[in-house]
């Protein structure tokens, strides 16, 4: 049951070939089984998926739900989800039982899907590696030495072993396609303002996002089908009709036009994704799309720039846990600055502290035009690079990652190292457009990702895509082989 | 960036810091900032500043209550509360 994809699961459900019960057991029992070595999950929720899932079941015998019934999902531990623990990899939030759920949860509730559990990630969502975690490292189930990418990297390793069939992640800067291509899945960042961010916690909320790890590009278009839309509790929500992403994906090749950013395959590209990449072309050239080098000439700015912008917003937006309404407290607080500083101080780890002082900083009195406004600024150019390369082309690829993965604490010392691990990925969450990662082969038995980006709310065109290759090619459905 | 710099950061952000990680975060907060630096070498004077992807403006609604008080459920997971407060150190002697 569990090489299969949500589409697959659905009609078996449907079919009555087995039962969300049963499907939601194999899972949990793969779970029980694997995930003490890979660690992907920070809390499994099986009495909830289990009641869940009966539910479903109920749904299904009368004909009643949608495509997502019954199907079990791995949730990053981001999204607040009613009565459960909400710790967002965080020793800040680990005694968090949230009070409410996300709007991105509800809308799984209300399509009647399962929820096997919260999956482990970067703490706050800032790394690209998952080891910033309060829970540890996550294992790679390519190779268990490697990173799995981060910081949803619970949720691509937990995916990429089967654990669950897809699961949930979000992306501020590469935070899904850099793990869904480290891990070999289909990734998806939705365009900004197409999924509700109401109850995902924040980290820097004009590029946050919200979006998937799938086995196919179709399971994308389902799963984005039932999440995006207007959310009146999230006012950077926008209000655009949510298209049935499913529909278009059979469209043809044949004329495409796709441009390739010449900064994009320049010095930093390993040679030998460099090749994983060139393949992809090929394919795509065998379907008929047509490919003009294009130049998008302020990416060498892009790190530079997200890297006072999400610092910022993030020790805006974290400057809510203060020890006083939620989550950690320091015991036997002096006054109530010690009360605040302790608390903060014992609750956030070393990468959360790096990027509060560096946001502080920018955004001090003083020093707010020269970094924050600088890099505003720089950030308009970036965006305009787009619209201006938009023009010619209908899409973008490139690679998602300039290595596949690296191994668990190689990068641990140096902090700006893992900050060009996004390299590729950033650019698009600054000027908030929608993103994929799709399978396109392997480097020494690690995977590697192709990336695709489309103009702002082109999702359908990117599944598309993504799913035109996916007919061709076999990569996507690579599994590794202890958990076939 | 020196020593001095980031205790006045950490004390704006009201963070404690270890005071033997102090001469690790001059070294990493310098390095970030030289990595900015680079932003530095483009004119951008006439670029107006970029705080969100969207062009959008906020949404009105109308002015009728939307939220019913939960201030029980919510206080259920703070750390100190009485009589429906928060409770802190003593800020007015």
């Amino acid at each position: 049951m569990h090489t299969k994809t949500i589409a697959q699961l659905a009609a078996g459900l449907k079919a009555a070939e087995f039962s969300s019960v049963e499907l939601t057991e194999h899972y949990i029992n793969r779970i029980k089984k694997f995930d003490s070595s890979l660690n992907s999950f920070v809390t499994v929720t099986a009495d909830e998926a289990l009641a869940q899932a009966k539910k479903a079941d109920q749904l299904i015998a009368k004909g009643e739900g949608n495509i997502l019934s019954g199907i079990p999902f791995a949730q990053k531990d981001i999204f607040c989800t009613n009565g459960v623990k909400t710790s967002c990899g965080s020793k800040m939030l680990d005694n968090f039982i949230a009070p409410y759920n996300a709007t991105v949860i509800e809308s799984f509730n209300n399509a009647g899907s399962v929820m096997l559990g919260k999956t482990n990630m970067d703490e706050f969502a800032m790394g690209s590696s998952n080891e910033t975690s309060f829970y540890g490292a996550v294992s790679n189930p390519w190779d268990h030495d490697y990173v799995p990418g981060g910081s949803s990297g619970g949720s691509a390793a937990s995916v990429a072993a089967r654990l669950a069939p897809a699961s949930t992640g979000t992306d501020t800067g590469g935070s899904i396609r850099q793990p869904a291509a480290l891990c070999n899945l289909t990734g998806l960042k939705p365009s900004y303002g197409r999924v509700s961010r109401y109850g995902m916690i924040a980290f820097a909320s004009s590029l946050d996002q919200a979006g998937t790890f799938t086995q196919t590009a179709e399971d994308a278009a389902l799963m984005l089908g039932v999440m995006a839309g207007l959310d009146t509790k999230d006012s950077t929500s926008i209000d655009e009709p949510v298209p049935d992403y499913a529909a278009n994906l059979n469209a043809d090749m044949k004329g495409l036009k796709v441009g390739l950013p010449k900064e994009y395959f320049a010095d930093g590209l390993d040679a030998d994704v460099a090749k994983r990449i060139d393949d992809a072309i090929n394919e795509y050239k065998k379907l008929g799309a047509e490919f003009v080098e294009i130049s998008l000439p302020n990416t060498h700015l892009s790190v530079p720039a997200y890297y006072i912008v999400a610092p910022a917003e993030c020790s805006s937006n974290l400057s809510r846990f203060d020890g006083v309404r939620f989550g950690h407290r320091c015991e036997d607080p002096k006054d109530l600055e010690d009360l605040y500083k302790r608390s903060r101080g014992e609750g956030f780890g070393d990468e959360v502290k790096r990027r509060i002082l560096v946001g502080a900083y920018a955004l001090s009195s003083g020093y707010y035009d020269a970094y924050y406004l600088k890099a505003q600024k720089i950030r308009r150019l970036i965006a305009n690079d787009f619209t201006e390369a938009f023009k010619k082309v209908d899409v973008i690829m490139s690679p998602t990652t300039p290595t596949p993965a690296f191994k668990i604490g190689e990068k641990n010392d140096d902090p700006i190292s893992m900050y060009y691990s996004d390299i590729y990925t950033i650019a698009v969450n600054l000027a908030g457009l929608p993103g994929m990662s799709v399978p396109c082969g392997f480097v020494n038995n690690l995977p590697v990702g192709l990336q695709i980006i489309a103009p702002y709310f082109g999702e359908a065109k990117l599944l598309n895509v993504a799913h035109q290759y996916q007919q061709v090619t076999g990569w996507h459905l690579e599994i590794p082989e202890q958990y076939k | 960036m020196d020593e001095k710099n980031v205790e006045q950061i950490a004390h704006l952000a009201r963070l404690d810091i270890n005071k033997k990680d102090i001469p690790e975060y001059v070294t990493n907060l310098g390095n970030i900032l030289a990595l900015v630096e680079q932003m530095n070498a483009v004119n951008t004077d006439d670029v107006a500043p970029m705080a969100h992807p969207t062009d959008a403006v906020q949404r009105l609604r109308e002015d009728v209550v939307t939220a019913e008080n939960q201030r029980e459920h919510f206080q259920e997971i703070a750390p100190q509360v009485e009589d429906g407060l928060y409770l802190v150190p003593q800020v007015i002697e």
